[in-house]
């Protein structure tokens, strides 16, 4: 194995430039590296200007999203050696505005997750007294696939429809409200449907299916989109065909 | 130096389609759907011609045996078929049925498209042929 | 974001699904025989009595019609989409939408024609 891997690592810093450029970094080879540790490496010994986010390391805070041989991945979950003898070349998430460097601009996510409201939503609460909401195992397992979302961006950053239209919701905050409207203790599903039923929500979506494969934790955001389509299609039906339904 | 805050905002390119193999075969998918409507043009043509007696019948197949019909019609069938697999393979992502409390697994979801696949050809090759 | 806003895309939608299934089952056999194995010679040429036949009947005539209309509805989905994501067109949408839905319409129309009145 050669000792070190090159890193063509976008830059940008918009005090001194229009648009991104490369910098190359070379890194040690280790054989147990991630993407990760070659930027910490970078940062560490030969730039500390380099700026990127990261956190846990482990695959499970959804921070180190970044795009890798133009492949959107996890750093920490990314090996060098899988990329031998290289270069790698490593650019942030793409589809989001570039703040700096390998640091993207999420508010619009943050934004379109609070409108599919991303909790249990009741019309009343139970009273303490009465115990706990009751779920069994199957009713679980309803549910719980959509519920590993780390809220990593990958899929975004997958989504060509994301891409070519912003206004689109897009696939985690999809698959969130699923995680919700399949959860047997919530109430919340209508709300949530007034929100998706529209043309940049769930209707933007053409079951492209990159979203599944780019998604690191297996919530498979595509299959998410899909059912809720049929749940939307049939309580549109039926809204129109028995309105005395609407309370 | 003061901090200059400028976003940098990427666009995307008309070519995106080309960029990943999975995007292309993506877009060839749904470019079956042309086919799909250059077949029903096709078909309606075919009953036209019965509708007007034999020997615009027999007319009809002459023509349909040109060479170039012959090649378009072949790749139509390519990407009709095209059509068909993506349609059943993607059937069990886009929908969990459940039998008696328990999901039926993805491939046998998939098996079963198959074999409606199977049993509609059936009749419709009974009925087209005799 | 809009909230409220009434959408027909649920419905067009449903076609799209719809005529997904129906192209996917019937269409690929039809092809082959009608486009490619009878013209070859690969299968005899049906009897024209017997196409005649199966095709005046009310249930055929139907059937078509059908096939026809829910294939043409989803291939309008599914081009109109296409033009709008792979050649970025999507400022065109409303104009882009009712060509091709109109085109489907049209060519069920005619299919009914065909179907009624000249077969």
């Amino acid at each position: 194995m050669p000792e070190n891997i090159t890193l063509r690592v976008a830059r940008y810093r918009p005090e001194q430039e229009e648009e991104p450029t490369f910098d190359e970094y070379a890194v040690p080879l280790n054989k147990d590296w991630s993407v990760l540790d070659g930027l910490n490496y970078i940062k560490d010994e030969l730039d500390g200007t380099l700026s990127y986010r990261w956190s846990c390391r482990m695959g499970i805070c959804g921070s180190c999203g970044a795009s890798v041989n133009g492949q959107p991945k996890l750093t920490c979950a990314t090996f060098l050696h899988d990329y031998a003898p290289g270069p790698v070349r490593i650019e942030p998430l793409a589809n989001f505005p570039i703040i700096r460097d390998l640091v993207v601009e999420l508010t619009d996510f943050m934004h379109k997750l609070g409108t599919v409201k991303p909790w249990i939503v009741r019309e009343e609460e139970q009273p303490v007294e009465d115990g706990e909401y009751l779920q069994t195992p199957a009713e679980l397992a309803d549910y719980k696939q959509y519920s590993m979302c780390i809220n990593c961006m990958l899929c975004y950053s997958a989504c060509p429809v994301y891409g070519l239209d912003p206004h689109f919701i897009g696939p985690a905050a999809i698959a969130l409200a699923q995680r919700y409207n399949l959860d047997n203790r919530d109430e919340g599903a209508r709300d949530r449907l007034t929100v998706l039923n529209q043309p940049e929500g769930i209707w933007g979506c053409t079951f492209v299916g990159e979203c599944s494969r780019a998604c690191p934790k297996d919530v498979d955001p595509a299959g998410a989109i899909q059912r809720y389509k049929v749940t939307a299609a049939m309580a549109t039906v039926k809204s129109l065909l028995m309105p005395w339904g609407e309370r | 130096m003061s901090y200059f805050a400028r976003l940098y905002k990427p666009r995307m390119s008309v070519f995106w389609w080309m960029s990943r193999p999975t995007y292309l075969m993506f877009v060839l998918r749904e470019l079956s759907s042309v086919f799909v409507a250059w077949f029903i043009v096709y078909l309606l043509l075919f009953a036209r011609a019965v509708g007007q007696g034999p020997e615009q019948y027999q007319r009809f197949l002459d023509w349909a045996a040109s060479p170039w019909l012959i090649a378009l019609n072949i790749v139509a069938f390519l990407f009709v078929v095209y059509h068909a697999i993506t349609f059943a393979n993607l059937t069990p992502q886009a929908m969990v049925v459940k039998l008696r409390g328990r999901t039926v697994p993805g491939p046998l979801m998939a098996a079963s498209v198959y074999v409606g696949w199977l049993v509609v050809s059936a009749i419709l090759a009974w009925l087209v042929v005799g | 974001m809009a909230g409220n806003k009434k959408t027909i895309e649920p419905f067009l939608w449903l076609g799209f699904s719809g005529g997904g299934v129906v192209a996917a089952l019937t269409l690929p056999v039809l092809l082959f025989l009608l486009g490619i194995a009878i013209p070859l010679g690969w299968i005899a040429a049906p009897d024209y009595a017997h196409l005649a036949a199966v095709l005046r009947h009310p249930l055929t005539r139907l059937g078509v019609v059908v096939i026809a209309a829910m294939s043409l509805i989803h291939a309008a989905h599914r081009l109109r989409f296409t033009l709008h994501d792979g050649l970025k067109l999507g400022k065109y949408d409303a104009v882009i939408a009712t060509v091709c839905y109109g085109a489907a319409l049209a060519g069920a129309a005619l299919a009914a024609y065909i179907m009624f009145a000249v077969v």
